[in-house]
């Protein structure tokens, strides 16, 4: 079974995120998978931290993150040298595309035909199948979810769940019609067709492509946090397997992953621990009988180690991808995760997007929020994501000359005349004479007020202005 | 200049300046003291909620019961490993109605086909459990290879309850991990798992179905 190419990162205009939502809004079916996905996982989350002290655990796991971003370019040597001895070989790419390059030559020197892979976020960021099947190698997704959202030629909606905007009669109908399943809405029977399916894959694969959730500095160690094997399998049966990951997932110490890893399952998916928690520190040596004989790690920047310049912009990086922002945002939840047409959708992808893509084309980003606090609530590391948001907002018009904007794109949604009004209203702010004069003025003709405020009236109400001043009243008072 | 080098050199030269390097303070992860038998009653009801299986046996009675447990589940193969005690118990062991026992002893590239095709069950050993979150902790080697816990349908671990750990961060310590790590150590919680189609739990996905430990006593 081949699959084409999937266009969608490029096709997406993540400008055209009002229509998207509009249409999101509109369609019952989306709204209620992914409230009822929600509801799910934010009870499941508040069980599992029962009990626990979470404060001080989100602290810890706050403070191993930016210990771990402090050291960050001692680490990576550290870890470089580590993994080397251990007989992983490391590489370095500056962005999406040069990581796809170094896979591919990896691919080519083996003669590699067939790529099975493990969940990666950032193969998604790199859009590593694309590039792969444009070059005659098939990449085929091994995570239930992934290989769903694969066979609808789709992306993921979820960085956990990439399939949850699907229900089961969807998945059924798409699996009979992609690959020769009877219909049927047990979720048993499609689980272990798949299962089939893929144990063939695995068998066949020449590489298997995952992801890192944690890379530690110390030991040379890969982490890899999973349910159902297939990261293991990705990572255990092709003869030579391939790790991607983002710079900042690197920590210094063994022991800085217990607390992450206990805060990373509570809260994306209420587990107090998943099924697997994978550790690969070298490929198979030679009195071993299983396990690749090959294991690369490739260290991808793509516009972190920019993000990494700003000491507000840096807390981005603390990020363990757990995706519990997204499961408590109410705006995630009602227009679901395609809408943000970005790789990672949500709060996490709010603030870490417009990097990526420049604030021109992720201007909608920073502002597709209430800013109603719950994602930096529930951060197990403790992200400022609102403040971020804030912060993005500024830079999107430009700062100002104490903090002067430094995300690419930044400006994008300055306009002359907005800038000209908060002019005069900081002006006539700092001048008591002018201020009443002002509010005088606008009292007596407020008649005149406009009933439509452009788009903020859009879905409200125009507020509208006094009879009489703030001090007129006080005047009357105090006689 | 190498991407290598110039990644580096962004990250040194940073324009914010040094930043902070804060403390850790692991003693939110410290658990009171407990005795084995509640290690063992915590480690039973956490995996059971995950759909783990746990027996208890002792050293005389862990075979007579694997017997039960496999012939219960109709599996006519085992796979055991070949030098741990575990193996060598099964091996010489008079007991009826065990299933014919495999011995993974050559590298997978000879035999993959019929390890994932036509072996029912294996059966490995552990390096201790954790009690807290009903872990395994496996570390393969070449006498219990990788895929060993992963390709069968049903796993089959030995647990010594003098092995039991209160927690993650215990058994680390205690096994003084950070010294050195072999080529690839897991701790397993329960049978492969998805819950990918509308949230609906299903076993068995990729890895094993059932996960069945026999906690020697």
């Amino acid at each position: 079974m081949s699959h084409p190419p999937s266009e969608h990162p490029h096709h997406i205009d993540v400008k055209e995120f009002h229509p998207r939502a509009r249409a999101a809004i509109a369609d019952p079916k989306i709204r209620q998978n992914f409230r009822r996905a929600m509801d799910g996982l934010i009870s499941k989350r508040k069980d599992a931290f029962q009990g626990m002290d979470l404060d001080a655990l989100r602290d810890l796991g706050a403070n191993i993150r930016l210990r771990a971003l402090a050291n960050l370019p001692d680490l990576l040597e550290q870890l470089e040298t580590k993994l080397t001895e251990n007989g992983i070989k490391v590489h370095w790419a500056i962005d999406g595309d040069e990581a796809c390059r170094i896979v591919r030559n990896i691919c080519v020197a083996r003669n590699a035909k067939t790529v099975i892979k493990g969940k990666s976020m950032v193969s998604e960021e790199m859009e590593l199948n694309h590039y792969l099947e444009e070059r005659g190698i098939e990449a085929l997704e091994s995570d239930l979810g992934e290989y769903i959202v694969q066979l609808a030629d789709e992306t993921p909606s979820h960085i956990i769940m990439p399939a949850i905007h699907k229900n089961t009669g969807e998945i059924s109908e798409l699996m009979h019609n992609k690959t020769g399943t009877d219909r049927s809405d047990d979720v048993e029977y499609l689980t272990a067709s798949a299962r089939q399916q893929l144990r063939e894959k695995f068998m066949n694969a020449d590489v298997g492509v995952s992801g890192v959730n944690f890379a530690v500095a110390e030991t040379g160690t890969l982490c890899l946090v999973e349910n159902e094997g297939n990261g293991r399998m990705t990572t255990t049966v092709p003869p030579c397997h391939i790790a991607v990951t983002g710079i900042e997932k690197v920590v210094g110490n063994l022991e800085d992953v217990v607390p992450l890893l206990a805060l990373l399952t509570r809260s994306a998916t209420g587990q107090h621990i998943t099924t697997y928690f994978n550790m690969i520190s070298g490929p198979r040596k030679p009195d071993e009988l299983d396990g690749p004989e090959e294991v690369h790690l490739v260290l991808v920047d793509n516009g972190r180690s920019s993000i990494y310049q700003d000491d507000q912009l840096l807390d981005t990086l603390r990020c363990i991808r757990c995706g519990a922002c997204m499961n408590h945002c109410p705006v995630y939840t009602r227009v679901g995760g395609h809408t943000y047409g970005t790789t990672y959708p949500g709060p996490i992808g709010k603030i870490l997007m417009p990097h990526l893509i420049g604030l021109d084309e992720g201007q909608h980003l920073p502002t597709a929020s209430s800013l109603c606090g719950a994602c930096g609530e529930v951060c197990p590391v403790k992200i400022p994501i609102p403040d971020l948001l804030v912060r993005l907002r500024q830079e999107s018009v430009d700062g100002d000359k104490l903090n002067p904007a430094k995300v690419p794109g930044h400006g994008a949604k300055r306009s002359t005349l907005e800038a000209m009004v908060w002019k005069g209203w900081s002006w006539m702010h700092a001048r008591p004479g002018a201020y009443r004069f002002g509010t005088a003025v606008a009292t007596r003709l407020r008649k005149l007020q406009p009933g439509q405020l452009g788009s903020w009236t859009k879905y409200r109400t125009a507020p509208k202005l006094a009879a009489k001043t703030l001090h007129e009243r006080m005047k009357e008072r105090g006689q | 200049m190498s991407s290598r080098d110039i990644i580096l050199q962004r990250l040194r030269n940073r324009s914010g300046g040094d930043l902070v390097v804060p403390e850790r303070d692991f003693s939110v992860l410290q658990r009171p003291a407990s005795s084995v038998a509640e290690r063992i009653d915590q480690f039973q009801s956490t995996i059971e909620s995950v759909h783990g299986e746990v027996h208890r046996c002792t050293r005389d009675s862990w075979i007579t019961q694997l017997a039960d447990i496999l012939s219960s589940r109709g599996a006519s193969s085992l796979l055991i490993p070949a030098k741990h005690e575990v193996g060598r118990a099964l091996r010489e062991s008079q007991q009826d109605g065990l299933p014919e026992l495999l011995i993974y002893n050559e590298p997978i590239d000879s035999w993959q086909s019929h390890l994932f095709n036509e072996v029912d069950a294996s059966i490995t050993s552990t390096r201790g459990g954790i009690a807290e979150t009903g872990s395994l902790i496996l570390w393969p080697t070449p006498d219990e290879p990788r895929l060993m816990s992963l390709v069968p349908p049903i796993h089959i671990a030995i647990l010594e309850a003098s092995e039991l750990y209160t927690s993650f961060h215990e058994a680390m310590l205690a096994q003084n991990w950070a010294s050195g790590m072999p080529t690839n150590a897991l701790l397993v919680s329960g049978p492969s798992k998805t819950a990918d189609i509308e949230q609906t739990l299903a076993y068995g996905v990729h890895g094993p179905k059932e996960l069945i430990i026999l906690v020697i006593e």
